[in-house]
């Protein structure tokens, strides 16, 4: 056992391409058994690999889902932030800029509606909660766009360690929701073309929770849903800690 | 050679990451922005510039597909590797919050869908190519 696990953490790489693979293989099938294939085989994986996440989270109490495991590690260099943007890439070869000179400026337009409104809804949620000072509230705000604006702003604007906290829960919260929920939503927000695939990365711009849900619903979309997502934490970075932050101390006060 | 269209996919992402980061600087957050957005479109640009040239045969272009079509099992690792238990276990504060900024994004996504004209749908897939990738 003891050599196994010791080979397994020295090739993490290949132990993750074969467990990957595996649970595609599974998840294709189940798709055609329980699903007829109406649901797709990706969405499945995704959605069996944020079950297996939560099981390595809760076994080992670390932060990395199943590669807390050793014998799994290596599986937060497969899913790691460089091979995934690195694959993200690939996916714009042959993509039609064209399309995306057209969808440019509903693009651009957004990814500053999609932090506001992220924002927003972010906190309204805290002030229903609470949480009714406007540094907590921003925090909050913040993190509903994402986990990474979440804690920029808040150490901005001194929020309390607790609140940071919480808004990067919130992040977290919407980037599996979006992973889960894209293919659910998307006929219903006519999410079939590059046009609205920019639309709504630039809308949600949770990095992972976009590649992975429009990974489970139309992998020609990716790169277009990419391009805007890749602004979005920048722009909340941007605008969270100062204009929203400041516009919104001026209507709660404090 | 494959290499070449891997080391070009690779010079893509690094000059992209690069403009991202400055341009971060320049705006004055800890954060890149649009970074993977360059990189794309220096890939599209480099590669359709190769290709009118000749130089980026069939076998480079392999490099370059390899990687995209690796993209679905990494995204699978990736949600293998999310912090999962601290999302649910954020309370209910933090699930709601997310979801609705879930909902009111999703709400806007026909909206801006509409500017400018709406667009037609992809021709739909055939179900093995779907599950192919």
């Amino acid at each position: 056992m003891d050599t196994l696990v010791s080979v397994f953490e020295d090739n993490g790489l290949l132990v993750a391409f074969a467990l990957i693979g595996g649970l595609m293989m599974l998840s294709g099938r189940l798709s055609k058994a329980l699903t007829r294939g109406r649901l797709q085989g990706s969405a499945i994986a995704i959605l069996l690999g944020l079950v297996l996440a939560y099981w390595g989270g809760a076994a080992t109490g670390g932060e990395d889902g199943l590669a807390d495991f050793a014998a799994f590690s290596g599986l937060s260099l497969m899913g790691g932030a460089m091979l995934r943007d690195f694959a993200i890439v690939a996916t714009a070869y042959g993509v039609d800029l064209q399309q995306i000179k057209q969808a440019g400026p509903a693009g651009a337009l957004s990814v500053l509606l999609g932090v506001l409104v992220s924002f927003v809804a972010g906190s309204v949620v805290a002030a229903a909660f609470g949480y009714t000072d406007a540094a907590s509230m921003a925090t909050i705000g913040a993190g509903a766009a994402t986990y990474i604006v979440g804690p920029v702003t808040g150490t901005a604007v001194g929020a309390s360690s607790e609140v940071i906290a919480l808004s990067v829960a919130a992040g977290l919260v919407k980037s599996v929701v979006v992973m889960v929920g894209t293919p659910l939503i998307a006929p219903l927000i006519g999410l079939n073309n590059p046009k609205t695939a920019m639309a709504f990365g630039g809308l949600m711009g949770t990095t992972s929770g976009v590649a992975g849900g429009l990974a489970a619903t139309d992998k020609r979309l990716v790169p277009y849903g990419a391009m805007t997502a890749t602004f979005y934490t920048g722009v909340g970075c941007l605008l969270g800690p100062s204009l929203l932050y400041v516009t919104l101390r001026a209507i709660v006060g404090g | 050679m494959v290499i070449h269209g891997v080391a070009a996919l690779a010079l893509c992402m690094l000059a992209g990451t690069l403009v991202g980061e400055v341009l971060g600087a320049a705006v004055g957050v800890d954060a890149n922005v649009g970074g993977v957005g360059f990189a794309m479109i220096m890939l599209v640009l480099a590669t359709s510039w190769l290709r009118r040239k000749g130089w980026f045969p069939e076998p480079s272009e392999q490099g370059v597909l390899f990687w995209s079509a690796l993209y679905i099992p990494i995204v699978i690792a990736m949600a293998a590797t999310q912090n999962v238990v601290k999302a649910v276990t954020g309370g209910p504060m933090a699930i709601l919050a997310g979801l609705a900024a879930l909902v009111a994004g999703g709400a806007l996504v026909p909206v801006l869908g509409r500017m400018g004209g709406t667009a037609e749908p992809l021709p739909p897939q055939a179900a093995e190519e779907k599950q192919e990738v």
